[in-house]
């Protein structure tokens, strides 16, 4: 492989231009500061090919995520389940785009939901490992199911077993579902902490979103009460979250199964007085 | 069962559409020392007639814990037996550390009977010669399989395998439709009164069986021998009570057909001393 860089000083981040003749394309990696040093050095010790931080095996796993979701924020009420997540997969880079339809939640099975945060690639791909877990659980036709504790065990073991090869799925998930009368919410990350509680978040819900829910979650919630707690806790992400887009999914797990609701828009208030006029405290200055 | 042309390997049919090596295989498992299994809808009670080599030597373990909610009770070659109980508690494991729930009997016994019929179809390989009564417990309630060494695999209230095993099955026929309600203790006590059957006459001691149970809230574990002697005590008691009265009318009519049973089952050997085909 044949490698040569430039490196233009130009305030931060650096910029280094590889020029990969194997694979014959460019790429612009952006790196921390300081980062350039440490590559050279690096180069200079002509590692094997196969070795697991050989740049040749870098783009065989997972370094960065391109298209990430949100926050997806999921509490327990009376016997169910209720997530919330809004629609935005968004592209970091120099152009900030987003696609704004994207389902970030997914029924599995008879029992269980899955909400994702993270690159939405890596989703897509769990989708695919539990379809396949779940239709050959249905092809035993046997009148047992796996249900929501089995499949976040499941999914446990498998972003363990990624993080564990370097190659992280980069996705924090979120698994709720009832069986048999037993309602279960859990959450797993993308390097396999997993834990079960009655109100979970991911990402920057569990900044803005889990203190509300701690303050004001409680056992016996009606339907209702749920969805506004959700919407309060969507609404504070929406002003605060840079990522998050004003088009936000509910969905509701009972025995019965999965519903997943129209995707529809919180209002939002702009009228404060320091928005009509910044100027207003600070005349002067910019 | 005579020796023909078609029987020397495990692949060849016979022009009857038979396949004697496996055939010969189940043979096996009606030597073995007899292992039976009953179930009401929350518990399973596994029960086996402990085979010793010799009076020194101490008896072949034939009843096995897989795994919290599954126990396996077998009869014919226990080495056979051996492995494939640690298979299941392989499988067992697996799955528990994987998805942190157990196993569901149904599918770890379909698992086991593929493994049995691979064996009938592979001209390097013989047919295990053990038969599995499988007791465990799962979402759907309690339930008892019988594996053979052909692959096949049946679901039972209640059944016994392995030598003199018909007297036991005339007595569990008697009484299945009993137990899908009967209680725990009713149920362990069914299953002595059926090793009972099988032994023709010798005493029953809490040394010669062996006793397991599963159920709701109960893992799977082998009752140690003062409880299984106690269990005996009370019925030995109350039988030495009803023997009079009536047992003889029923009983002898019962026991002469059983004993022609057994007697064509495994060439008339009666005398209760020797049995060296036994395995």
């Amino acid at each position: 492989m044949n490698v040569s860089f430039s490196l233009n000083y130009l305030q931060k981040p650096f910029f280094i231009i590889f020029n990969v003749t194997h694979f014959s394309f460019n790429q612009t990696f952006t790196l921390p500061p300081f980062f350039h040093l440490f590559l050279v050095r690096f180069m200079a010790l002509k590692l094997p090919q196969n070795s697991l931080l050989g740049s040749q095996s870098d783009s065989q796993r997972t370094l960065y995520p391109y298209v990430t979701g949100t926050s997806v924020v999921a509490l327990k009420y009376k016997d169910r389940i209720l997530m919330a997540a809004d629609m935005g997969g968004k592209i970091d880079g120099p152009v900030h785009m987003r696609y704004k339809s994207v389902e970030r939640m997914k029924p599995i099975g008879k029992h269980s939901l899955l909400g994702a945060s993270g690159e939405i690639s890596d989703f897509q791909e769990i989708l695919r490992y539990l379809n396949e877990l779940i239709l050959y659980d249905n092809m035993w036709d046997d009148g047992n199911s796996l249900g929501p504790k089995e499949v976040h065990n499941y999914l446990t073991r498998v972003m363990y077993n990624r993080r564990n090869k370097f190659n992280p799925l980069w996705n924090s998930l979120v698994l709720g579902g009832v069986k048999n009368g037993n309602k279960y919410l859990g959450t797993v990350s993308m390097i396999g902490v997993n834990f079960k509680d009655n109100h979970v978040a991911t990402g920057f819900g569990n900044h803005l979103a889990q203190p509300i829910l701690r303050q004001e979650w409680h056992e016996n919630l009606s339907f209702e009460d749920g969805v506004k707690l959700l919407e309060k806790c969507m609404r504070v992400l929406l002003y605060c979250d840079r990522s998050a887009v004003n088009k936000l999914q509910i969905a509701k797990i009972t025995e019965e199964g999965v519903t997943i609701h129209q995707p529809y828009s919180l209002k939002t208030y702009w009228e404060f007085s320091t928005f009509e006029n910044p100027a207003q405290g600070a005349i002067g200055s910019w | 069962m005579f020796r023909n042309q078609y029987d020397t390997d495990v692949t060849t049919w016979s022009p009857a559409g038979r396949l004697f090596q496996v055939e010969y295989a189940m043979e096996a498992v009606k030597q073995g020392s007899a292992a039976i299994g009953l179930r009401s809808k929350t518990h399973v009670v596994l029960g086996c007639v402990n085979k010793a080599n010799s009076e020194l030597s101490s008896h072949q373990k034939k009843i096995f814990e897989v795994d919290d909610h599954i126990g396996v009770a077998i009869a014919g070659l226990t080495a056979d037996g051996r492995v494939l109980s640690r298979y299941m508690r392989n499988e067992c494991i697996n799955y528990s550390f994987t998805y942190e729930s157990p196993l569901p009997v149904g599918r770890l016994v379909v698992q086991l009977a593929d493994k049995a019929q691979v064996c009938t179809q592979r001209s390097w390989k013989r047919p295990y010669g053990v038969g599995l009564l499988v007791a465990g417990l799962d979402e759907s309630g309690a339930h008892l399989y019988y594996n053979c060494p052909s692959g096949n695999y049946f679901e039972y209230q209640a059944f016994a395998i392995g030598s003199r095993s018909q007297a036991a099955k005339t007595y569990l026929e008697r009484r299945f439709e009993n137990f899908t309600g009967s209680s725990r203790d009713d149920l362990v006590k069914d299953a002595i009164m059926a090793i009972r059957e099988t032994l023709q006459g010798e005493t029953l001691k809490s040394s010669i069986c062996t006793i397991a149970v599963v159920g709701a809230g109960e893992p799977f574990h082998v009752l140690d021998q003062g409880t299984v002697q106690q269990i005996i005590d009370t019925f030995e008691t109350a039988a030495e009570q009803e023997d009079p009265a009536t047992e003889p009318d029923a009983a002898t009519g019962q026991e002469a057909a059983a004993e022609q049973g057994t007697a064509a089952d495994h060439g008339g050997s009666t005398d209760e001393g020797a049995a060296p085909m036994d395995i």
